[in-house]
């Protein structure tokens, strides 16, 4: 059964990444990966407000190990940033990998304290 | 910027990729999904973290997908033209299920909660610095193997 949610969960994830990272592009005519920067922001936040709430493992399986983990993505976070970097973008490359790390933590950090203040 | 792409998901910058959205793409980047993070779940059961220890299996799921990313698209974008829905079911789906960056960032903040501040900051950096030289090792490899000149 847990496995079947991590599917169902990842399958709805994985998509909507690509549509939210498509969506951000369109809107902004730049070489920097704003798409992935705010899926893995926006999934962080929400992977954050989940564990600090007293769900059950059901729950978790779905929205946080299929759906938060197939959303958020490290793999296209790392190549893109090595990808700036080998496009002489090293401004971009470095800022991508900080923006990506500090803002996902605030944003974890966020959706904990807000879980915390409602549960 | 060359004609390569960036982004792995969809870069708008390459022209095929402005056009590919369609149902038969969103069904290979959820099915490649759904296996990718059928697999990270494997590795996080098979070495589960105790409170405040090293999480092993999310920094070892997102390192082994940076190096297999190196790979997947220096073939796809470098070597061989590959079938349309190749790099959304590996790249976008399996490696994206696979690897995730929210686990990460939550990791990192139980960790401290647990009062482990140092092995959360350890896990921190080393995960990133781990996770960008193994695409750049991916990358190199792969276009070694396959005699690629970079242009």
């Amino acid at each position: 059964m847990t496995l079947l949610l991590i599917v169902l969960g990842a399958a709805l994830g994985a998509p909507l990444r690509y549509l939210a990272d498509r969506a951000v592009q369109a809107r902004h005519d730049t070489s920097f990966p704003w798409g992935t920067l705010t899926v893995n922001i926006a999934g962080s936040a929400l992977l954050g407000f989940l564990t600090a709430l007293p769900l059950g493992d059901g729950v978790m399986a779905l929205a946080g190990t299929g759906f938060c983990g197939a959303l958020t993505t490290y793999s296209t976070f790392g190549y893109e940033t090595v990808r700036l970097m080998e496009e002489g973008a090293r401004f971009h490359s470095v800022a991508n990998a900080v923006a990506s790390v500090v803002a996902g933590l605030g944003a974890a950090y966020c959706g904990m304290a807000i879980a915390q203040t409602i549960a | 910027m060359t004609d390569r792409p960036t982004d792995v998901d969809v870069d708008l910058h390459v022209p095929a990729r402005r056009t590919e959205l369609h149902w038969p793409l969103l069904a290979a980047i959820a099915a490649g999904g759904a296996l990718g993070a059928l697999a990270r779940h494997g590795v996080q059961a098979a070495l589960p973290t105790p409170s405040g220890g090293f999480p092993w299996a999310t920094f070892l799921a997102n390192v082994s997908g940076c190096l297999l990313i190196g790979v997947l698209m220096v073939v796809v974008t470098e070597v061989r033209t590959a079938h349309r829905l190749v790099r959304p079911f590996l790249g976008v789906g399996v490696l994206g299920g696979y690897t995730t960056f929210s686990t990460y960032v939550v990791d990192t903040l139980r960790t401290v909660a647990a009062g482990a501040p140092v092995t959360a900051l350890a896990y921190l950096g080393a995960t990133l610095v781990a996770a960008l030289l193994a695409v750049v090792a991916g990358m190199r490899l792969t276009r070694r193997v396959a005699g690629v000149r970079i242009r």
